[in-house]
């Protein structure tokens, strides 16, 4: 296991980077910490490929160090920096068994036949395939097949980390349930560094203690899943996680109140001398429909019904403009046609410049 | 305009495929296929697009037999899972292709490339080839070639399972408007629950080739007529347990839970979470003597008693899993895998005891044949 540290890292594809377009990933410092579970969370392109590659040896970055504890391993092969990788389609041998499988990476290390034998056994017995052990790998679904995979995965103990890219993407909706839930305990029982990459929330949130979120190259937050949701510290991040994401309104910020259209909304923190494009950033979980005046004036566009909540697609309208914003309503509350008002809770409310949170103070 | 599915089956290799099944589309439908994998949802598509012969069956089209008639010779567009475009021919021309094929003059193809193509917002990008989109544009350039030559039978197969979550946020909330204003027959195939409540209009549910439901979606989705519909319409899958009725007496889960039908007082005792004596929800006074399942959705468990008359079960917490705005709890009930889905982000401590709570008019009644006897009482009002 290891700590695993990069230093003014940075790449492009291209050999005489002009711009900072031309980076695919732009300049970043960060230590994972040896024995943590992290997600790299983004959208396709965002550069999270482009820097797993790097720490796992596939690549050599234009730029900056790769230390693993204290050494650095900017050069060295993926084989040399020791560790176990789980990639999106399972790797397995179709002519051998699901032993034989989990064997394989032991094997190549000439460990010893007893040792391989327990080993073994204890991971079937962590992904659930104790009972398969001699079947062949051949008439196995993909699902099993994938958690051969990660058993692969998880085999050595003695690798400086674990990585996975996407690992639950060709499995069903109903049995990444059962996946998802193993890969967080199998974190909890073998205590390595693992990384995640995944552009799906859920997967992201649920499996690491950490979530670094990247867009367009650059890492714009690292954080809990609790900060993510309620301190997004870009404007991404809050559309990025949420389902419909953070409600991003052009607005006006003076002192302690904002004006989003011709509404003011006064806000518990004080905002003084803000300069660039301020927005007002609300999820619509922490916004109520409300038959009060009081209110910000909204019409309804749609009302879309998952079961358990109703998604409104709505509109602020003001001068010639028109703001759209989404409001979560609980199942079991019921929408009435007077309800043409949004309410916002105070303290849920973020204010962004130029799409970077901003600090408030205590209004005096 | 409608399609009409007639006894049809399939059957490959001596392997049923598609069991008997009979379903009428009608003009200007949204019909959504549920299904896991292999649950026979792109076996059925392509019967319904003249890909694949029926074993058995007709299918008619506006009330003609067109059973053997060329796919080339119906009147349907399909799109499928993978972006499937001209990568040699730009954005424009993948999308004109279909009525250049039909012969149009350019005037014509070029106000309907136009119109497809600003739907489905590829305006700008025209002169474009595919592969220097992003994978969303892609799929809308699919989409588009699909919707440009204003079938009477729009067949999507899991048009989104693709793209990133976001961009399928995006392309859900914009298909039921596209729809809206084409008046075609729309098909879409999908494996998630929450794409189908989204998309609304009819779902069929699909278990091992068989429709086991057909309805309004909301309908479907409410009051399911099995517990296999039921599993397939929710994720996570239903939490399934015992219920036993003797008399007046309702036991949940062997002797863990009981519900009282007669009783008009709430009663807890708060000393066992095991034996709980409550007045019974409406569904459960009129079900005869007897043992059932009985079913009830993850987002139902609470954990706090928001009704006095839910009903308590001490369950120990097994794992966590937070979507950003909601939480998942993986519980283990009698040695049953239950799952319940709670607002927030909640600092529970795992492998520990949890006490969730559950509003006794949430839950839907099965016979042990799996086939519904009572649905939830808060669902019979929708």
């Amino acid at each position: 296991m290891a700590k695993i540290t990069l230093s003014n890292l940075a790449h492009s594809y291209s050999k005489t980077p002009a711009s900072p377009s031309d980076f695919a990933l732009k300049t970043i410092d960060h230590v994972w910490e040896d024995g943590s579970a992290y997600a790299l969370l983004g959208p396709s392109g965002c550069g999270k490929s482009t820097l797993l590659n790097i720490i796992s040896g596939l690549l050599a970055p234009s730029q900056g160090q790769v230390l693993f504890d204290d050494n650095d391993v900017t050069n060295a092969s993926t084989s040399e920096r020791n560790i176990a990788q789980v990639f999106q389609f399972p790797v397995v041998y179709d002519t051998m068994t699901v032993r034989q499988n989990l064997a394989f990476p032991l094997k190549n290390r000439k460990l010893g036949a007893a040792y391989i034998d327990a080993r073994v056994t204890d991971v079937a017995n962590m992904i659930g395939m104790q009972d398969f052990l001699n079947d062949k790998a051949s008439g196995l679904t993909a699902d099993a097949k994938q958690k051969i995979s990660l058993g692969r995965g998880i085999v050595r103990e003695d690798v400086n980390a674990i990585l996975f890219d996407e690992p639950l993407t060709v499995i069903d909706p109903q049995m990444k349930w059962e996946l998802r839930t193993q890969l967080k305990a199998l974190h909890q029982q073998l205590g390595h560094t693992m990384i995640y990459v995944t552009h799906d929330q859920t997967e992201a949130l649920t499996f690491a203690d950490k979530v670094v979120v990247m867009s367009e190259g650059e890492v714009v937050q690292v954080g809990t899943p609790t900060e993510l949701f309620e301190r997004p510290a870009h404007t991404f991040v809050g559309f990025f996680i949420g389902s419909p994401g953070m409600n991003v309104l052009p607005a006006t910020v003076v002192g302690n109140k904002a004006m989003i259209g011709n509404h003011q909304i006064q806000l518990d923190l004080s905002y003084e001398q803000l300069s660039g494009t301020i927005e007002v950033g609300i999820r619509p979980e922490y916004i109520k429909l409300s038959n009060e005046p009081s209110g910000l004036a909204i019409k309804i566009h749609r009302i879309e019904d998952v079961g358990h909540h109703k998604i409104v697609r709505a509109s602020h309208a003001f001068d010639d403009q028109s703001i759209e914003i989404n409001v979560i309503v609980k199942e079991g509350i019921e929408i009435l046609d007077d309800m043409q008002y949004l309410v916002f809770e105070r303290e849920k409310i973020n204010i962004y410049a130029d799409k970077w949170l901003q600090d408030g103070k205590v209004a005096i | 305009m409608s399609l009409q599915l007639e006894n049809i089956s399939l059957s490959v290799e001596g392997q049923r495929h598609i069991h008997a099944t009979s379903l009428t589309l009608e003009k200007s439908t949204m019909n959504v296929l549920l299904g896991p994998t292999l649950s026979g949802k792109t076996s059925l598509m392509r019967l319904m697009a003249g890909l694949d012969m029926p074993t058995t069956g007709r299918i008619l089209w506006n009330g003609k037999d067109v059973t053997k008639t060329r796919v080339q010779d119906r009147d349907i567009a399909m799109v499928y899972q993978q972006f499937i475009n001209y990568p040699s021919m730009s954005v424009y021309e993948n999308i004109a292709s279909p009525l250049r094929i039909m012969k149009k003059s350019q005037a014509e193809v070029d106000k309907a490339v136009k119109k497809s193509a600003d739907l489905m917002k590829l305006g700008p990008f025209l002169h474009r080839k595919p592969l220097e989109l992003s994978g969303g544009q892609q799929q809308r350039c699919a989409l588009a070639r699909a919707l440009v030559k204003e079938s009477g039978l729009v067949l999507l197969d899991e048009p989104l399972a693709n793209l990133d979550y976001k961009l399928r946020e995006e392309l859900r909330a914009e298909i039921p408007k596209i729809f809206a204003e084409s008046g075609a027959i729309f098909v879409y195939a999908t494996t998630e629950p929450e794409e189908a409540l989204l998309l609304g209009g009819n779902t069929a549910t699909l278990h091992q080739g068989t429709i086991t439901q057909f309805n309004k979606t909301n309908q479907v989705y409410h009051q399911p007529q099995d517990t296999i519909t039921a599993k397939t319409f929710s994720n996570p899958p239903m939490n399934f347990l015992k219920l036993t009725k003797v008399g007046a007496n309702i036991t949940l889960g062997g002797d863990k839970a009981h519900v009282n039908t007669v009783s008009n007082n709430s009663n807890f005792d708060k000393g066992s979470a095991n034996r709980q004596e409550l007045t019974a929800a409406d569904s459960f006074k009129h079900l005869p003597d007897g043992d059932y399942i009985a079913g009830f959705r993850s987002n139902h468990l609470e954990l706090h008693r928001h009704n006095p008359q839910s009903i308590a079960f001490t369950t120990t917490l097994d794992i966590t899993e937070i979507t950003g705005s909601e939480t998942f709890l993986h519980m283990n009930y009698d040695n049953d895998h239950w799952v319940g889905l709670v607002h927030g982000v909640h600092d529970l401590a795992l492998g520990e005891k949890l006490e969730v709570f559950l509003d006794p008019s949430h839950i839907y009644t099965f016979g042990l044949d799996g086939n519904i006897v009572a649905s939830a009482s808060y669902a019979k009002g929708i």
